[in-house]
């Protein structure tokens, strides 16, 4: 006969400096069928934290300087529950490299077996690559509106300066850029920061 | 050229005794050296660890007792590393919160005079609260593997106080204890200045004692690499070794200090004000190379392994078949000596500890004063019998 599986799911809480990251991934590992049990910064009180919501792992933000509290809570103290690092098995370096190009490590409590955490490193994994990869794109989108405005300005300074129209203040834009071999966009800085300058 | 052929990532926590790293960076000692060092800042000591354990690291600033924990894997994560150049010694101030300095000085009006008339009139208090109930006093360190734990450990006990029953003994990144002790969470904290002298200027602390009261001249960071790596790249290692000894020793002229100060506080190196870098310098009594502050000193490591096995961090065969020598060998610093045209130590280091109140002349080297609170004296030869007189700790059997 199968042995039964413990069906109550695993309790997991989450230390990120990244509190605008909390609802993202709390949303990830509850459609996981986790349960979020807590959510931390460096700020909060860590160890209180753990010993209040007996979590089975701690997912954790690999820039978070709140892993060393957590970590001291193996040799430090002696109340349970006792977080560990999950790289159990020494040499596990295919792991950790793992983690240290994700930014996100896991602790779990002493006897916890490594393929139950798998899973939940996995979907935490995803999520952190998923966030950063939003975050560069609205990087990207930023300094592109950026560019636009810059392009915009100085096109309508010299509109104004030189009495041109739309069109041609644009193709003259253009062709400074091509003579000076400078982006367009880089041009239209230096024109509204020399405008600027000037006023 | 030397180390031309690849990038050295060196990791660091933004902290006053990384000084002789940014300061070799800033004054471009390394480039000058032909060598490509990469510094990278971290934000945890365990960062420091997983990241020199997947290889991102070649080298890290590491606590001292950090380069027994990773190398034993005490952490459950492990690599091999070795070190044999110490950055500064001392630095560290215990400092507590205004509510316990009070309480003391109601014990004692004295309470304050030195390091052992507060740790004798804490265990007072401790014993007065144990009987009207109240809770045991919160002490934050910031590592688990650090100076600041064991030396707080050793005051303690030193004071008839057993830190893993009488306290209770937190860790807390040093950026957040300033906060964490305004806001009652914790009591009192040990960690690197200037933090102590933060919490003084901002009228939330009392800084009790500098933790060159517990033990003169402790080495406190050290620079860590792979062995492998250094076995690999023989030449670049003794090269960033040297480039460091520069930069701890332009950093004790007086005449820099200032210069040093300043480049320290930019934004890309420690990102604090210069004269609160000053404050911190003096009160954490920072020794960067005075008295042969930067060689391995091999009956330090012992001094601190056997803290190690006092509190059961350790036990002994984990110390066995001279594994303290083999990641922490004085070789290598001793002939950059002899290349460099400076004293070498003797071979055959002293194994005695805690004999000098004052600086002391050894062979041709001067060394700096090594006196523990207790005046008790350590001989790294018999490290069993030295711990079988402290009548608190972990061993069994206590």
């Amino acid at each position: 006969m199968p042995m039964t599986l413990p069906t109550e799911s695993l309790r997991i809480l989450l230390l990120d400096e990244q509190a605008e990251r909390f609802p993202v991934m709390e949303a990830a590992l509850t459609a996981a069928g986790y349960k979020v049990v807590g959510k931390v910064t460096t700020a909060d009180n860590i160890q209180a934290a753990v010993e209040r919501t007996r979590p089975d792992v701690i997912i954790a933000d690999l820039d978070s300087p709140g892993r060393d509290t957590l970590e001291s809570m193996q040799a430090l103290n002696r109340k349970q529950p006792r977080p560990i690092v999950m790289f159990t098995n020494d040499g596990d370096r295919a792991t950790i490299q793992l983690a240290v190009e994700s930014g996100v490590t896991a602790y779990v409590v002493d006897g916890m077996l490594p393929e139950r955490i798998k899973p939940i490193l996995e979907v935490a994994m995803m999520r952190f690559h998923e966030y950063q990869k939003l975050r560069d794109e609205l990087e990207l989108t930023r300094l592109q509106l950026n560019e636009r405005r810059h392009i915009e300005k100085a096109k309508g300074l010299l509109m104004k300066r030189k009495g041109l129209d739309e069109d041609k203040a644009y193709a003259l834009l253009r062709r400074m850029a091509m003579d000076r071999h400078m982006k367009l966009a880089e041009l239209a800085r230096s024109i509204v920061a020399a405008a600027e300058l000037l006023e | 050229m030397i180390g031309q052929e690849h990038t050295i990532n060196l990791g660091y926590l933004p902290l006053l005794d990384a000084a002789p790293l940014l300061l070799a960076q800033e004054l471009g000692f390394f480039s000058e050296a032909g060598l490509k060092v990469r510094l990278s800042r971290e934000a945890s000591w365990a960062n420091i660890r997983d990241k020199l354990c997947a290889g991102t690291l070649q080298g890290a600033q590491l606590l001292v007792p950090m380069l027994i924990s990773i190398n034993l894997g005490l952490n459950r994560v492990k690599t091999a590393l070795t070190s044999s150049f110490v950055l500064n010694q001392n630095g560290n101030s215990f400092t507590v919160s205004i509510a316990l300095s009070e309480q003391l000085r109601l014990v004692n009006p004295e309470a304050m005079a030195s390091a052992h008339t507060s740790v004798l009139t804490m265990k007072r208090l401790i014993q007065k609260r144990r009987e009207r109930g109240e809770a045991a006093f919160t002490f934050a360190v910031v590592y688990p593997y650090s100076c600041h734990n064991y030396l707080l450990r050793y005051w303690l006990a030193a004071g008839g106080i057993h830190p893993d029953h009488d306290v209770n003994l937190v860790v807390i990144p040093p950026s957040q204890m300033v906060a964490q002790l305004q806001s009652g969470r914790i009591d009192g904290f040990c960690a690197g200045e200037p933090w102590g002298q933060l919490a003084a200027s901002m009228g939330s602390g009392h800084t009790l004692l500098s933790t060159w009261d517990i033990w003169h001249n402790a080495p406190e960071k050290v620079l860590a690499v792979h062995q492998d790596w250094a076995a690999q790249h023989p030449d670049t290692y003794s090269a960033l070794l040297k480039v460091l000894l520069k930069a701890c020793r332009w950093l004790a002229e007086t005449s820099n200090r200032e210069d040093a100060l300043l480049l320290l506080a930019q934004p890309q190196c420690l990102g604090t004000e210069a004269d609160f870098l000053h404050w911190g310098l003096l009160a954490g009594k920072h020794n960067f190379h005075q008295h042969s502050a930067n060689y391995p000193w091999p009956a330090h490591m012992a001094w601190l392994a056997a803290q190690m096995l006092r509190w059961s961090h350790l036990v002994p065969a984990q110390l066995s078949g001279g594994f303290l020598n083999d990641i922490f060998p004085a070789g290598i610093f001793r002939t950059i000596c002899v290349q460099e045209g400076l004293a070498v130590p003797p071979e055959a280091a002293p194994t005695l500890v805690g004999y000098h109140a004052a600086p002391w002349q050894c062979g041709d080297v001067s060394l700096g004063a090594d006196r523990f609170i207790d005046g008790i004296r350590f001989d790294s030869s018999g490290i069993s019998e030295y711990l079988q007189q402290f009548p608190i700790s972990n061993l069994p059997g206590t």
